[in-house]
Order: structure tokens, then sequence, then C-alpha cells
């Protein structure tokens, strides 16, 4: 579970602060699947990076799993990044000259863990890429990098998957897939948290999060509205 | 099993960038590969030219004229040491054995129209065992000879293959200073040891030296043979006490030759190509530092063509301390590799050079071990700064890094 009380972020930039989050207070419970929409600047990714233990508040209490960690050490936080966050990029951000197996199996190293490849497989297995493991991230295509993207996220178990714009580089049908696959993973349980421009990607999920300036403007619940599929084109048939 | 994990994946880097990794080693191979190089060098020299004067005996005392001293300043060569000097010291002193005065000028031989420039060494019969040499053909000079101002002159072995390319030449004659000089004998190799050639010379009776060909009654060198090692010292001490009193030298004065024995001679000869060695091995060290700096540039470039992926990896959980090490092995890494493949070069160059300056190739194991250490030691500080770079980026500026 996730609780922000009062979260303040500030960037001095010499003769101005910039304020970036103003008293932000925000929870999310286990299991729960969020939008979190904006302009640009609104301050959306500097939220994000809070929860996901890349960045510290200027001030303010973050509560993650009933443990106050806006004050913790570099150490302490990379330890909580690793067993308590998953993180989805817009850009994938696999390493290029590891294979989909093993850049799954990364967190799984820095954590130390045992039997980290059996472990790394049925997490691409769950994405659906158990016959792509041994592929590098240039011999897959964009929708099967988020997936490996996704895969490596959740083989830890965290407590929430952070996704920064997961479909901002893929295509409509791509995206709708990778959304499929999330909700998915929401159903089983996964706490999904993600930033989105796209107002149809928002729609499908279960609670928007509109925020502005810095402040949150709105918080509502969502039924989430299943888009029609686009039609993959065909080529060579004749109509 | 984390270390390892993360040291399979510095590994695995390094795999990937096989020619880059190929060129930064280079430095560190060839830095690793002259220090051996040229300690193995210089110890190959300082073995072959100390091994030549232990051949000749370490029983053996030499002396030498000194140098004239007007005012501090040392002038020409002293000219008191004299046959006479000689004699008394057969005579005189208890303990020596054998007496081998020398007097040595270079001069050119003239064979018909060949003609060739050596050393031309003035002796007595002794020096041929107080030397080591052995008589080929013919015979040696003889007392006769020397009493008899004859002529006649034995050659050494590079000479006879110079002048009559492998042919007896017993009885020809050879021009010496425009006289004709009657060949007597000829000397065994030794071969050539290093520096010096001692083949590379012409022995005529000590008389006809002094008399005819330079026209000097000094001598350049008497070579004693002491019966009993144990007994050099003393030998010593007493011959310096005679030539002193012979040349009339006040206690007190500096005299006017000096006595060496061969153990003095080792030793300043340790010095010298001691100094050498550390000389060479220190500008060898030069060029392993330089590599060092090459490992640095490589891997300061490495960590900002990967600031992405180390924003990634810090996302999923890395901390500091494991990027530091998986930065730090690699350059580790590469110069272990480089070491390793520099010990290998160095061992192979000394062995060629070896070959080819008819020495034996001496590789020191401290030596290896040393610029070995040295290499990882290279690695570890110059690894050190890119390495806390990679490790104290901010994340997120890392991630956002184009």
């Amino acid at each position: 579970m996730i609780r922000l009380t009062k979260i303040n972020k500030t960037y001095d930039l010499g003769a101005e602060k910039l304020r970036v989050l103003r008293d932000v207070d925000l929870t999310v419970e286990d299991g729960e699947m969020v939008a979190v929409i904006g302009p640009s600047g609104s301050g959306k990714s500097t939220l994000m990076n809070v929860i996901g233990c890349l960045d510290r508040p200027t001030s303010g209490e973050y509560w993650l799993d009933g443990k106050n960690i806006a004050k913790i050490g570099t150490n302490a936080l990379a330890e909580i990044r690793n067993l308590k966050i998953g993180f989805v990029f817009q850009s994938f951000n696999l390493l290029p000259r590891s294979t989909a197996l093993e850049n799954v199996e990364l967190p799984l190293v820095y954590s130390g863990l045992l039997r980290t490849k059996k472990r790394a497989e049925e997490a691409l297995d769950r994405v659906g890429l158990s016959d792509r493991m041994k592929h590098l991230p240039t011999q897959l295509s964009g929708g099967q990098k988020q997936r490996v993207a996704i895969a490596r996220a959740l083989v830890m178990n965290p407590t929430i998957i952070l996704a920064d714009e997961p479909t901002g580089n893929l295509d409509t049908a791509t995206g709708y897939e990778i959304m499929d696959l999330f909700r998915a993973l929401h159903k089983t349980g996964s706490t999904l948290m993600m930033v989105t421009h796209e107002p149809d990607i928002a729609e499908q999920t279960e609670r928007i999060i509109t925020i502005r300036d810095g402040v949150i403007e709105s918080d509502v619940a969502n039924t989430p509205v299943m888009p029609e599929k686009p039609q993959p084109k065909v080529y060579g048939e004749a109509s | 099993m984390k270390t390892f994990r993360l040291f399979l994946m510095s590994m695995g880097n390094l795999k990937s960038n096989k020619m880059r990794s190929l060129l930064t080693m280079l430095g560190i191979i060839i830095g690793v590969g002259a220090v051996i190089a040229m300690i193995s060098i210089a110890d190959g020299a300082k073995q072959s030219v100390s091994g030549r004067i232990k051949a000749m005996g370490t029983n053996l005392l030499v002396v030498r004229p000194g140098q004239h001293r007007f005012r501090h300043v040392r002038g020409g060569t002293v000219e008191t040491l004299v046959l006479e000097d000689c004699e008394a010291i057969r005579r005189q002193i208890v303990g020596v054995e054998l007496v081998s005065p020398e007097l040595a000028s270079s001069q050119q031989l003239k064979y018909f129209n060949q003609n060739t420039n050596t050393v031309v060494l003035g002796v007595h019969p002794e020096y041929l065992s107080v030397n080591n040499f052995a008589v080929k053909d013919g015979r040696f000079i003889t007392d006769e000879d020397n009493h008899n101002y004859r002529k006649v002159v034995v050659i050494g072995a590079t000479v006879a293959r110079d002048l009559f390319m492998g042919r007896v030449p017993i009885g020809e004659e050879i021009k010496i200073k425009g006289m004709l000089f009657q060949i007597i004998g000829t000397l065994e190799a030794k071969g050539n040891q290093g520096w010096m050639d001692p083949d590379d010379q012409v022995l005529i009776p000590l008389s006809v030296a002094q008399k005819r060909v330079q026209g000097v009654k000094y001598l350049r060198a008497i070579n004693i043979r002491v019966e009993n090692e144990d007994e050099m010292g003393n030998v010593q001490a007493e011959i310096e006490q005679l030539l002193r009193r012979r040349h009339r030298i006040q206690a007190g004065q500096d005299a006017d030759f000096n006595i060496r024995n061969q153990k003095e001679i080792l030793d300043t000869l340790g010095e010298i190509t001691g100094t050498l060695t550390l000389l060479l091995a220190s500008i060898a060290g030069v060029s392993l530092v330089v590599g060092g700096i090459g490992i640095m540039n490589i891997m300061l470039v490495s960590v900002t063509e990967r600031t992405r992926e180390i924003g990634v990896r810090k996302a999923l959980g890395a901390k500091n301390m494991d990027i530091m090490f998986q930065f730090l092995v690699e350059s580790v890494m590469l110069c272990l590799f480089g070491g390793a493949l520099g010990v290998a070069f160095g061992v192979t160059a000394s062995e060629v050079i070896a070959h080819f300056a008819k020495w034996q190739a001496i590789i020191a194991p401290s030596a290896v071990m040393i610029s070995f250490a040295f290499a990882v030691f290279v690695g570890l500080f110059f690894g050190l700064y890119p390495a806390r770079r990679a490790a104290t980026l901010n994340p997120i500026d890392a991630l956002r890094y184009e």
C-alpha cells in the first residue's frame, strides 16, 4: 500500500524556486489499477519518480507498506526499488547486449537471489514470450520489447508496477495488446500505476488521477472501457 | 553468488566489445612486456659478462697503471709500471702462481691486399694459462721468442677467419706497423661473449711490442694468478706494498697504479648493471602508466556511453557499490588479461633478443610477478575514478540521458 502525505518537491533554480509537487496527498491500495494523466510539466513524472524511489521529496511523508521512506539512505532506497517497485519505461530501456532472459534476470541478480533463471523464465512465460528468451532486444518488435520490460518489472513480485507512458512508443494495436497484458496482470492481483498522455489508455484503468501544476486536480473512479480493437492491417487481400 | 553474477556480467560486456577491449589492453600488454623484456635483457647481459669474468677465474689480480695527477687534473698514462715490477712480484711475493705482463695497442694488420684493425697484445708465455686460452694450430710464444725479439705472431680466431677464411695460416707472414711477422700459431675460439670479442686480437712477444711496435718500456697490465683463492687479500696487500716501495711512493700518497681483483670487478659490474636494469625497467614502467591512462580514458568513455544503462540498473535495484564493482571489474580484468598477454609477449621478446644477442635469456620470476601485480594495480587505480563516476550518477539523470 502506498500513502503520500503533503509531498512537496521543489527545484532550486537559483533565482527562483520551482515547485513541481505541492502538498500532494495520495493513497493507492493494493490491487488497484491507476492512471495518472496531465499536461506536460504538470509534475506527473516527478510524482512517479518519487513513488518509484528514484527521487526524494523535498518534504512530506511517503509510506510504502507501512514504512516511511522519505528519508532513508541511498542503499536502502536501491533495495526498495529492487524489492517493491517494478518499472516499465516508455522507451523499454532493455540492456541492448543482453538477451531477453538476461534482462529479466537483472533485478534477481541484484537482489542476490538464487535460481534466477527459473524465475525469469516464469516471468517471461507470463507475458507470453517463452519462445523469445534467447533473443536480443534488437531481434524483438516494440511490443515484444515492452513485454520483456514488463516481465522484468514483475519478476520480483513488487508491491507496485510503475509504468511511464508504457504505450507511448507503440502503435495503437500493440499499445492495446500491452494494456490487455496489464489488465491480465491486474486480475492476478498486481498493483499498477501508469502515467499516460492518451485518454483511451487512461479509460482502460479503474481510477484516473489528473494532475495540473503540481496539484491533484481530480481523482475519480472509472469503469474500464474496453476499446474496440483496431483491425490489424492485412495486406495483399482483395477487398 | 551475486558478486559472481556481476563479475560474469562485466566479462560479458568486455567480450561484446572485443576490438575495443583488445586495443585498450594493448597499452598494458606493451607495458608489461617491455618491463619483463628489459629486465631479462639486462639480467642476461649481466649473467653473460659476469660468467665470462668468472670463467677467467676468481683468483686473478690485475695491476694497472694509475693516472698522472697534476694539481687534481688527471693526465696521460703512467709509465712507471715496467717489466722489472713483474719480475719482482714473481720473485718476492709468496703465493703467486703465474705473472703475465701485457702491453696492448690497436694496430692495422695487413695480409697482401687485405687489412683489418685489431688489438695487438705483447705477452709472455704465461698469458695462455692465466687467460684460459688454448692453442689450436702451431705453437705459442716462448721465452726464446721474447729473448730474441723474434717477429712472430699468434692470431686469434676472429682475425684468422677474417684474413685467412679458415685456412691454417701457419708460416704465412702478415704486416704489423709495416713490419713482417711470421704466424706461428692460432688460438682456439672463446666465442663472442657480449660487449667484446676476445678472439679479435693477435699476440706477439712482449719485447717486440715494447721495443719495435710501440717503442715504450712500460706495461699496460700485469695479470697475476694467485695459488690459493683464500690468500687473495694478503697477496694483493703484499704486491701493493712492494710496488709502492719500488715506485718510491710516500705513505699517504696516492699510488700510481691500482690493483683490482676479479671479485671487485664483479661487484662493480653488478652495480653498473643493477643501475642499468633499474633505468630500463623504469622507462618500460612509464609505458605501463601510459597504458593505465588509456584504460581510464576508455572506461570514462564507456561510462558516458552507458549512462542510460547505469540508470536502468539503478532503477532495477543496483546499489552504488554494485555499479562501482561492475566497472572496476572491467578495468581490472582488462589489465589482468593485458598483463597475462604482456607476460607472454615479454617472455617471447626476451627469448628472441637473447637468441640474436647470443646470450641466455634470464626471465626473473620476480620481474614477471612485479610487472603483473603493477598492471593489476594500474587497473584498480585508473579504474577507480570512472567507476566512482558511474556509481554516483543520479538514477533519474542517468535514465533521461540521451
